[in-house]
């Protein structure tokens, strides 16, 4: 997926002056409350026409000041999956999930009903009514009806902020497979950095009705681990979860980490904080942390006031961070072995 | 015992019949007048909602005067409705014109609360999944208004019912033709001797409208249970 985007639009007192070229799968759009997100959304989708400029998805121009084309929302092809479900309410989960599905030309639909209630295991809720489902059920559906209509690309607008912690990391996988198992381009529209992580591999920021930066998750979650008070967020996918004195082990490629907040689940996604690593030139002999890893530096990059560090242990990676002294006084280069201690009790389950 | 002569059944019939016309014509035009108030951004759009709205402030008896002047043999529109053979002054049709401009207003506000109460990302998710406006408005629109759609339909209905002053100077108070229930309660009141031939009809009235307010909150319960 391609999209080309260089549109005005006055609402009031905001300016929405957003000029980007993007390619990608899976691309987010970050920014505050405010900036313009929705906006971008609502001028993509075709909900909103810009005052001037030119949409091109694919090739295809969606809307051109200069040359009079406006394509209607219907006819854009560009699903929204908003933060609240805005499921039908007068309709059934399965009336839902066939909305979209009915009114697309039979040759363009990709996604098949069956293959899609499987994906998102929604077997079960087909006959009911959408009032009385949970907040992560009213999601999937939302997602499934959205899919169910083969865009050429899908919107999430903060898919995730009208759901708890648990849930949201429990409805992530069914929100990326959207890509990986339909073959469906998304932009994911997210304040959170974490779930920019989750979701994207390009990300668009956005301030104050423009687009400041475009680079990829993770260097902006680089860039601002320094400012930010929960650092760098580092992402791990953990298996082959056994009991050992109380706490949980995890298999983290050829590494084993010892986890006190795990569960008999057999697998997990984890969060870890850059801050909560502490760095040691050379192995400590004992030490209160139930975690210690060999790890060899990749990289040091500067982060505000901060140095940050890329980590390799084992067969994974690893950014930490550390004072500009400390950096000093561990003589972090490229290539040399630290040792990395991390408390039990400093991973969080997402899912 | 209600003292009905058979004058006073074929008012009450005319006056259920006309308000159930009424009410029936103006459905199509009310909504379609709701739905561009509640979601049509277009140039006069104020002028013309004052427009909509102008019958509910003005007197009954203008409002009659005008569609005479409208309608009547020597109308603006006279000449044209006799080209066609149609007569509608004096006639029940007339009492069903009027029922339905007097009512009107009532009819649209009422849809139009109901439609500006959807939320708005429920049209907008219809628009985006492939429905163009006029899909959105069968399939979603309507069915999530239809409370506003029984209310307004109810108030006109009721309100038809109670028509007077446009009704008698576009359709005359003749027994068995145009006289519906408060013409005929209007002219027994006139007469000392009828008091009780008009309490007979007011029970009637009363009758009625309990029996539409009981179907309309019968309804709307089903339909909230529904949604």
């Amino acid at each position: 997926m391609e999209i080309r985007v260089d549109v005005k639009k006055r609402f009031g007192n905001f300016d929405m002056d957003a000029e980007f070229s993007v390619a990608g799968e899976r691309i987010g759009v970050f920014g505050e409350s405010g900036s313009g997100k929705s906006t971008l959304v609502g001028l993509l989708a075709g909900l909103h026409e810009p005052d001037r400029g030119e949409i091109v998805l694919d090739g295809d121009c969606l809307f051109s000041s200069g040359g009079r084309i406006n394509v209607s929302a219907e006819r854009r092809h560009i699903a929204i999956v908003f933060q609240q479900p805005s499921l039908f309410p007068h309709l059934s989960v399965r009336s839902n999930l066939l909305y979209g599905y009915k009114r697309r030309d039979v040759e363009h639909r990709s996604v098949g009903f069956e293959a899609l209630v499987d994906a998102l295991r929604l077997e079960g809720l087909l006959a009911r009514g959408v009032n009385n489902l949970s907040g992560g059920e009213k999601q999937r559906v939302a997602l499934g009806r959205a899919v169910l209509a083969s865009p050429r690309l899908l919107l999430m607008d903060e898919p995730l902020s009208a759901l708890g912690d648990g849930i949201k990391f429990q409805i992530i996988p069914f929100l990326r497979g959207v890509s990986e198992r339909f073959g469906i381009p998304f932009l994911f529209i997210s304040h959170s950095l974490v779930e920019m992580q989750m979701m994207a591999d390009k990300v668009l920021v956005v301030a104050g009705g423009r687009i400041t930066e475009q680079t990829t998750t993770d260097a902006l979650a680089r860039a601002r681990m320094g400012s930010s008070p929960i650092g760098y967020i580092n992402l791990l996918r953990l298996a082959s979860a056994r009991r050992i004195d109380g706490l949980f082990a995890y298999k983290w490629g050829r590494e084993e980490l010892l986890i006190s907040a795990g569960s008999d689940e057999p697998e997990g996604i984890f969060e870890l904080s850059s801050k909560d690593i502490i760095l040691f030139k050379r192995h400590p002999e004992a030490i209160s942390a139930r975690n210690l890893l060999k790890c060899t530096v990749a990289n040091t990059f500067p982060a505000g006031n901060r140095i940050g560090t890329e980590l390799v242990c084992g067969d994974e990676k690893l950014v930490a961070e550390m004072t500009n002294q400390a950096a000093t006084e561990l003589e972090m280069k490229e290539g040399c072995e630290i040792f990395a201690a991390i408390k039990a009790s400093a991973f969080r389950r997402l899912d | 015992m209600l003292a009905l002569t058979p004058a006073d059944y074929d008012a009450v019939g005319l006056s259920i019949k006309v308000a159930l016309t009424a009410m029936a014509v103006s459905l199509p035009f009310g909504i379609a007048f709701a739905y561009l108030l509640a979601f049509r951004d277009f140039k006069g759009k104020v002028l013309f909602e004052v427009a909509v709205n102008l019958p509910l402030t003005l007197p009954p008896v203008v409002i009659g005067y005008l569609l005479l002047r409208l309608l009547g043999k020597h109308g603006w529109l006279g000449p044209l409705l006799e080209a066609a053979g149609i007569r509608i002054i004096f006639t029940w049709k007339a009492a069903v014109i009027a029922s339905a401009v007097v009512g009107f207003p009532l009819l649209v506000r009422s849809i139009r609360i109901g439609m500006e109460s959807i939320d708005r990302q429920l049209i907008q998710a219809s628009r985006t999944l492939g429905a163009p406006w006029y899909d959105t408005l069968a399939t979603v629109i309507l069915p999530l208004s239809l409370h506003g759609i029984m209310a307004g339909s109810s108030l006109m209905f009721a309100r038809s019912l109670g028509e007077f002053g446009a009704t008698i100077i576009v359709a005359g108070n003749i027994p068995g033709v145009t006289q519906t229930i408060p013409l005929a309660i209007y002219e027994y009141a006139g007469s000392p001797t009828s008091e009780e031939m008009a309490m007979s009809l007011c029970v009637v009235s009363v009758a009625i409208s309990l029996v539409a307010l009981f179907l309309h909150e019968a309804l709307g319960k089903k339909l909230a249970r529904r949604n």
